[in-house]
C-alpha cells in the first residue's frame, strides 16, 4: 500500500516502479484501483475555487479598512537579514 | 555597455504588492485578497465542513494577515503563509465544535484494510465531463465532507492546495509518514465514494474480489 502512495505521487524508485507497473498490467483489480485513484486526484485538482459571494467580499474589504498594519520596524523585512 | 537586462519573471510576483500593503496600502492588499480569497474560502469550507465557519475564517485570515504583515518574512510564499493562518483558524473552529459534536483531529484512525476497494469498476476517461460544474462541485464536496476531519485536512492541503508533505505535516502537527498514510487512505476513500458517479456506464461492478 505504501508503494501505491509513492507511485501516485511519482516518487517510486525506478525498479519498484517497473515492478508495480508489471503487476498493474496483470492484475485488473489493482489496475482499476490505481487508475480510478489517479482520476480522483485529477478531478479534484481540476476544480476551480469557489466563487466568493460579492457581499462576503465586500464585507471583508470594509473590515480591512478598519485595520492598520503593524509597523514594528523591528521585524525582519522581506529580503533583509533577521537581526540577532 | 551591452549588459543584458534580466528577463522579467514570468510568474506572478507578489513581493511588491506585499511590501506596499505592509506600509498600509490597502489597494495593494486588496489585489492579494482577490487573488487568493477563493482558495482560502474553499480550504476553510472543506476543513470545517461548515459555511458560516468558512466565512468567519476567510475574514479572520485576511484581517490577521494584513495586521501582521510585518511578521511575514518572505522566505515562504505569501500564499503558504496565509494558508497557515487559515489552517490554524480552521482547526480552532473544529476544536471549538468538538464539545457539541464528535469532531476530533486526533481520533483513532482505523488501520484495517477493510475500507479499501469494495467497489472495483472502471471509470470513464474524463468522468467529470458527465456532469455540470455545479453538479460536479456538489459530488466532490459531498465526498470530502464524508471523510473524518484529519483525512479531509490532509487531502485538501496535499491534493487541492498542492502543498508538500512536509508543509502539510508542519501545519497539521503530524509526521511526514502520518501525512502520507492519511493521504493515501483519503484518496482511496474518495475513490470509493466517487465510483458510483464516475464508473463507466453499462459496466457492472466486478465482484470477484
Amino acid at each position: 500500500m505504501e508503494e501505491l502512495g509513492a507511485y501516485l505521487d511519482d516518487q517510486t524508485a525506478p525498479e519498484v516502479r517497473l515492478e508495480l507497473e508489471q503487476h498493474l498490467s496483470e492484475c485488473p483489480n489493482c489496475w482499476v484501483i490505481s487508475d480510478t485513484t489517479k482520476k480522483t486526484i485529477k478531478v479534484y485538482k481540476g476544480m476551480d475555487p469557489y466563487p466568493i459571494p460579492p457581499e462576503l467580499h465586500n464585507k471583508l474589504l470594509s473590515a480591512l479598512t478598519r485595520i492598520t498594519p503593524r509597523q514594528t520596524g523591528l521585524g525582519p523585512g522581506i529580503g533583509t537579514r533577521p537581526k540577532h | 555597455m551591452g549588459t543584458p537586462t534580466p528577463k522579467p519573471e514570468p510568474v506572478f510576483n507578489e513581493t511588491p504588492l506585499v511590501l506596499q500593503a505592509r506600509s498600509g496600502d490597502l489597494a495593494a492588499f486588496s489585489k492579494l485578497v482577490e487573488k487568493y480569497e477563493g482558495k482560502i474560502f474553499r480550504l476553510a469550507r472543506h476543513i470545517t465542513n461548515n459555511q458560516e465557519d468558512a466565512e468567519d475564517i476567510l475574514q479572520e485570515t485576511f484581517l490577521k494577515a494584513y495586521e501582521h504583515l510585518d511578521a511575514f518574512q518572505g522566505n515562504s510564499k505569501f500564499y503558504t503563509w496565509i494558508v497557515r493562518i487559515a489552517v490554524n483558524e480552521s482547526l480552532m473552529k473544529l476544536r471549538k465544535r468538538k464539545s457539541d459534536r464528535s469532531v476530533s483531529l486526533d481520533e483513532q484512525i482505523d488501520t484495517g484494510e477493510d475500507v479499501i476497494a469494495r467497489e472495483i469498476a472502471v471509470w470513464e476517461d474524463n468522468p467529470e465531463d458527465r456532469y455540470s460544474q455545479q453538479e460536479l462541485r456538489e459530488i466532490l464536496d459531498e465526498a470530502i465532507a464524508s471523510l473524518p476531519p484529519i483525512f479531509r485536512s490532509v487531502f485538501v492541503l496535499r491534493d487541492i492546495e498542492e502543498l508538500s508533505s512536509e508543509e502539510t505535516a508542519q501545519m497539521l502537527d503530524l509526521t511526514v509518514p502520518a501525512v502520507k498514510s492519511r493521504l493515501l487512505r483519503a484518496r482511496l476513500k474518495l475513490r470509493e465514494k466517487l465510483t458510483r458517479f464516475f464508473k463507466r456506464k453499462g459496466d457492472d461492478i466486478f465482484d470477484y474480489l
